[in-house]
């Protein structure tokens, strides 16, 4: 069942948590919220979950407008940031709460609650009160307390934030798998961007109560709409500049730009990301800048050297692999030249 | 994990001071304990079996009025106990998990009833349900009683002991958070569901403490009920009133009768009150080992 949330805004006091934003959800999907904190994220989440009202805007739930439905009727599951589990309650009594309170017969109550703890591998728990379990453990008593009663959506804010580095990776698959199995149309809500491009289909990239980009993870990857989602994306290096007649100058690097033939300068800025630009020890022709190379990292899949421009003032960080590595042996102090394979330039708007 | 917290040093304790400071602290304490607290409730005791177990048991179970008066503070005591926990816990409930205007302002009313001298809502009373009060002429139309009768008893003593569920309950509310409630309603459960099945089971115990203490402050009342009983013998007495006018009557042993269980009532509510702060510090306690056990991987 697929998810549209149209021109949704929400203030909280004078902040604007949500300005005038529209989502679709297709049916089945599994959407990543992805946004740093206070872009929006979780507010649009609790609002598509019925836990917030929007001052302005409507929720459809397929083609049924359930703005002014309950939660209670509108039949999600939605799993909470630090989990929510019912301390005082087992953990099967917690999975089985929301079939006990819509009054299901207790055999079948029995019956369901038992088919996910199979699912989600944790049979044998059924005794356990929450605080007996290891945060992964807990994690997965949330998720299956939130599809116990087959909801139509399942919401997830930041569901993986509170584990440990490698739970967190496990989990991650085993969501992603989950979800091929049960095919229910999830969105969660998160603020890394491995986590939301690892799990899921699409990603919504969330900046200041706006929508900055939609996509799948390649798309937004490989063009990325605006410079806050280029940013925000991180492992990049921003150059400044200016654009004219086909060519941006930044810093002392000049490489072509027919996107901009015109012959008044315009201010712009350019995004390199550290696995795109290449260390060379000698001018190859090709647009470079001549650097000093101020630190070598021989970190794991890629060596990070960072590099720094006497002339310009920048500082650069390289990803180099680790055969390059060995061919160039760059050394602290070393004089090389850098050269971007690809980058993208922003021209910045006439306004202001 | 666990070897570094045990290489950690101890840190230099605060309260090693001089030995000399130490055993004064300690005897000050002990002394003016012992002369302002178990020295008059050993003297209760003393007092009121001071003519043998045989007067005590008459004093107590053979005189009507005196009888009377345990009754009525055993009628009195529950009701206003039961008025106070309904609104302990909705006066709790919208301070811990709402913001609206005044609320600021109900919080500090709530209080209020502990810092008015009990005399003065006494009189208060009577201003408002006497026969020459506010609402004395219609309230006499109707053929009510509430001054000098069992209403007026439970109104005064009710107010009086009226902060102190809520008081108990809104810090731990407020700690417990919405977080589960919240979780209950995602879930489907309507507002007395999720009260029933997630709010109760968690501040039970915090609940229990503030029903036995206000049962305690319930039972001993004496300023506000001295007023608005008219102090009738057999009628309007409470046991705190009873121990009052038998004293006036200089009947001492009965006075002390009537006293000692009063203080046994207070005994009870201490132990009980320190077994529930016990159990609650040992449910904490291995709830925190469980957590920390349970983390491991």
């Amino acid at each position: 069942m697929s998810i549209t949330a149209k021109h949704v805004t929400k203030r909280f006091g004078t902040f604007v948590a949500l300005d005038n934003v529209t989502l679709e959800v297709p049916g089945g999907a599994l959407l990543a919220l992805l946004g740093p904190s206070g872009s929006g994220k979780t507010t649009l989440l609790r609002i598509i979950a019925g836990l917030e009202v929007a001052d302005s805007g409507t929720v459809l739930y397929a083609d049924e407008d359930v703005t002014d439905a309950a939660v209670r009727d509108r039949n999600v599951g939605f799993v909470f940031q630090h989990y929510a589990l019912f301390r005082h309650l087992s953990v099967f009594e917690n999975v089985a709460f929301g079939l006990r309170v819509r009054g299901g017969p207790r055999r079948r109550v029995r019956e369901r609650v038992r088919e996910l703890l199979r699912l989600v591998q944790l049979e044998g728990l059924e005794r356990s009160l929450p605080a007996q379990l290891s945060g992964g453990q807990r994690q997965r008593v949330a998720l299956a307390r939130a599809l116990a009663a087959e909801p139509k959506v399942l919401l997830l804010d930041e569901p993986f934030g509170a584990l440990d580095a490698k739970v967190r990776q496990e989990l991650r698959q085993w969501l992603r798998r989950l979800h091929d199995e049960l095919h229910v149309t999830s969105v969660f809500v998160t603020h890394d961007q491995e986590e939301a491009f690892e799990v899921a289909d699409r990603v919504v990239i969330m900046n200041r109560g706006r929508i900055e980009q939609t996509g799948t993870p390649e798309e937004i990857f490989d063009k990325p709409a605006s410079p806050f989602v280029m940013d925000f994306l991180g492992n990049v290096n921003v150059f400044h500049g200016v654009v004219q007649g086909g060519r941006a100058r930044l810093r002392g690097l000049e490489v072509a730009y027919p996107e901009y033939p015109h012959d008044e300068s315009r201010a712009a800025t350019a995004f390199i990301r550290s696995h795109e630009l290449e260390i060379v020890r000698k001018r190859n022709g090709r647009p470079s800048l001549e650097v000093k190379v101020t630190h070598v990292n021989p970190a794991r899949p890629v060596v990070k050297v960072r590099v720094y421009s006497e002339t310009f003032g920048v500082v650069l960080t390289v990803d180099v692999s680790w055969e390059r590595y060995a061919e160039l042996q760059p050394a602290v102090g070393d004089t090389v030249y850098v050269s971007p394979r690809q980058l993208r330039v922003f021209v910045q708007d006439y306004a202001i | 994990m666990a070897d570094n917290v045990k290489e950690k040093p101890i840190p230099p304790r605060p309260q090693d001071d001089p030995p000399a400071v130490r055993v004064a602290l300690i005897l000050t304490a002990v002394v003016i304990m012992g002369f302002f607290v178990v020295v008059p409730l050993v003297n209760v005791f003393v007092q009121a079996f001071a003519h043998g177990v045989r007067a005590y048991w008459d004093n107590l179970f053979h005189d009507p009025d005196t009888l009377h008066s345990v009754k009525l503070t055993l009628m009195v005591a529950p009701v206003a106990v039961g008025l106070n926990l309904v609104f302990g816990i909705a006066a709790a409930w919208a301070i811990a998990r709402f913001r609206f205007p005044g609320r600021t302002l109900l919080t500090a009313l709530i209080d209020l009833p502990f810092t008015v001298s009990p005399v003065v809502v006494g009189l208060f009373l009577l201003l408002l349900f006497g026969l020459q009060g506010t609402f004395g002429p219609w309230l006499r139309a109707h053929d009510l009683k509430i001054v000098f009768a069992f209403p007026g008893l439970v109104i005064a003593t009710a107010f009086v002991t009226f902060p102190v569920v809520a008081r108990e309950l809104t810090p731990l509310m407020e700690a417990l958070g919405a977080e589960e409630e919240v979780a209950a309603v995602s879930l489907g459960a309507r507002g007395w569901q999720v009260f029933r099945l997630i709010t109760l089971p968690n501040i039970k115990w915090g609940l229990l403490y503030g029903v036995i203490l206000c049962n305690a402050r319930a039972m001993g009342e004496f300023g506000a009920v001295y007023v608005v009983s008219g102090h009738i013998a057999g009628k309007t007495d409470t046991m705190p009133l009873r121990v009052e006018k038998l004293f006036q009557e200089y009947n001492l042993p009965g006075a002390f009768a009537v006293a000692s269980v009063l203080a046994m009532l207070a005994l009870v509510t201490l132990f009980v009150k320190t077994a529930l702060e016990w159990k609650t510090r040992r449910d904490l306690a291995e709830a925190h080992r469980l957590q920390t056990e349970g983390a491991q991987p």
